[in-house]
């Protein structure tokens, strides 16, 4: 358990860190879609809710998990969706249509 | 069913996850940025679903569906112009989801919760739910289904760190006795009433700073409920998103002049003290879009600084126009982007796409200021606190230290605006009344429809 976690903190830590590396370098051009691209990676909690899904105790429990599930859907299905959009958008004088 | 399988499986969904967020920097890698990341999302899922045996397969898929029916319309249809508020409620859905998470798997586990557990848990289900609303306001907010302006009561902010800390005592109260399920209710309860009190109280204007904010929790709150379940995609996924909410809050707090803590709890808009004074007393010289036409005719460069005003008067593809009737006479043209022109972060630079404006034509303000002296004209359409000269020369403007667009030193401003009131800060601005200031008052897409046929005419 204590090593568990402390290779969870780790990781969170390493992954912070790469998180704030990487963004720091997204031109400001790309500050919207960056954004909708990251809150659709936040809907990683379909994953959790999913795990929750497999083994409930009770009804109400399954319930929540399916509720979890369907808003973390709409959130990554609307949210890659629309980076795709915006992503075509960005043009420049003389790129191929 | 090999464990092994399922950890390099979530190990390629990491992979995928960073490198989307490295293909993002650019507009030429872009489009791999998306399809990484979505490929990492099913990756994950995949993962998750050999991993574990699900029951109730049919509860899954439909509400699978309902995510499709739901969030398909929404990223298929919303304008340009709304899509600060799509990714507040995206970020209600999200947050909310993580909420429920976390109370349902605090409901599968009690009483057999340890104090880490219980802990990382109950911060989590805080953290959740206080997004939940505060999203939700900043959806009502940018919608406009409620004023943009703060609202703001004495001790608001004792009143704010006075619930949650409340909310804070139950859930220690909770860690201690998990089996009091009765406590949860009123944690939810005060959670979502810090949520909604935080955001209530915060203008329009630093909506790309609680946009970002609020992105941020929702990662971090992705990334607790990955402790509670040993989870590393999700530990990985959620600090990826709660540090790029944080960079770009401090991004944007910074192009404001403004700490992180000022904006959630100080409020601009409120005292206009700054503007009364300066109102009497001084004239604007009132033009026509005629005369407008005239002065760029004879330009040799102009550069266009665009506020959210352009977006809301949806003026992007007339501006466009204005752009293209200019390059046709010769004279260069170029976009002054304020980082916080918009009502999130980079939202000047979409709605100008959209309006098939080239990316290399739109300048950062680092970029573009020291340009302005040798423009011929800048336009300011839509804009207006980010162009406000007291920002740097009075220091007794609430403005003061906000870094500006410098349209005050091109030759000649041409200044729109819709009526004659102030900014959204509620102060005046003393651009209005320089020598060589243009103002033409009306609807941005009016006034710029009446320019390029004004133009058109005069060039042919």
């Amino acid at each position: 358990m204590a090593d568990e976690l402390v290779i969870n903190l780790l990781i969170f830590i390493l992954a912070t860190f790469l998180g704030l590396e990487l963004v720091r370098h997204v031109s400001r051009l790309l500050h919207t879609p960056l954004m909708a691209l990251t809150n659709a990676i936040s809907s990683i909690s379909f994953v959790a809710a999913l795990i929750v899904m497999v083994d409930p105790k009770n009804d109400l429990i399954l319930i929540l998990a399916a509720i979890a599930v369907a808003l973390a859907a709409t959130n990554f299905i609307s949210g890659f969706l629309i980076v795709e959009r915006i992503r075509r958008m960005f043009k420049r004088r003389g790129d191929k249509k | 069913m090999t464990p092994v399988v399922v950890e390099l499986l979530y190990i390629l969904a990491i992979a995928l996850f960073a490198l989307s967020l490295k293909w993002m920097s650019e507009v030429k890698t872009s489009r791999f940025a998306n399809w990484a990341a979505m490929t990492g999302m099913a990756v994950a899922i995949a993962g998750t679903l050999i991993a574990y045996q699900i029951q109730r397969i049919d509860l899954l898929i439909a509400a699978v569906l309902v995510g499709i029916l739901v969030g398909a319309p929404i990223g298929l249809k919303v304008s340009m112009t709304a899509v600060p508020q799509r990714t507040a409620i995206s970020q209600a859905c999200g947050s909310l989801a993580v909420a429920l998470v976390g109370v349902a798997e605090y409901f599968n586990r009690v009483p057999d919760l340890d104090v880490f557990t219980m802990s990382v848990l109950g911060g989590e289900i805080i953290l959740g739910f206080l997004t939940f609303t505060g999203s939700c306001i900043a959806f009502m907010k940018l919608q406009g289904l409620i004023s943009g302006r703060p609202y703001v009561y004495k001790g608001r902010n004792v009143v704010t760190i006075a619930i949650l800390g409340l909310a804070v005592a139950f859930t220690i109260y909770l860690v201690l006795n998990p089996s009091q399920q009765a406590v949860l209710p009123i944690m939810i309860f005060l959670a979502l009433l810090v949520g909604f009190n935080l955001v209530m109280g915060i203008g329009g204007a630093d909506m790309p700073t609680v946009i970002a904010t609020l992105n941020s929790f929702a990662g971090l709150s992705a990334a607790a409920l990955g402790f509670v379940l040993n989870n590393k995609i999700l530990i990985v996924a959620g600090a990826l998103d709660g540090s790029s909410g944080l960079i770009l809050a401090i991004i944007m707090s910074q192009a404001m002049n403004r700490s992180f803590t000022n904006i959630l709890f100080g409020s601009v808009g409120k005292t206009l003290k700054g503007g009364e004074a300066a109102q009497t007393g001084r004239t604007v010289q009132q033009y026509s879009a005629e005369d407008v036409a005239i002065v760029l005719e004879g330009a040799k460069s102009v550069i266009i600084a665009p506020g959210y005003g352009m977006g809301v008067a949806q003026a992007q593809f007339i501006v466009k126009e204005l752009a293209d009737t200019l390059q046709k006479i010769g004279v260069d043209v170029k976009f002054a982007i304020h980082p916080v022109a918009g009502r999130m972060p980079g939202h000047m630079n979409v709605l100008l796409a959209e309006a098939n404006v080239s990316y290399d034509q739109l300048w950062e303000m680092e970029k573009i200021n020291p340009l302005f002296p040798q423009a011929d004209v800048a336009i300011v359409v839509g804009a207006n606190d980010v162009t406000n000269p007291a920002a740097r020369d009075k220091p007794d403007s609430p403005l003061y230290g906000m870094p500006i667009l410098d349209v005050d030193k091109a030759k000649t401003i041409v200044f729109i605006k819709r009526g004659r009131g102030t900014g959204f800060s509620g102060v005046d601005n003393d651009l209005f009344y320089l020598q060589n200031t243009m103002m033409v008052f009306g609807d941005a897409k009016q006034v710029m429809t009446d320019l390029v046929t004004e133009l058109k005419k005069r060039t042919g």
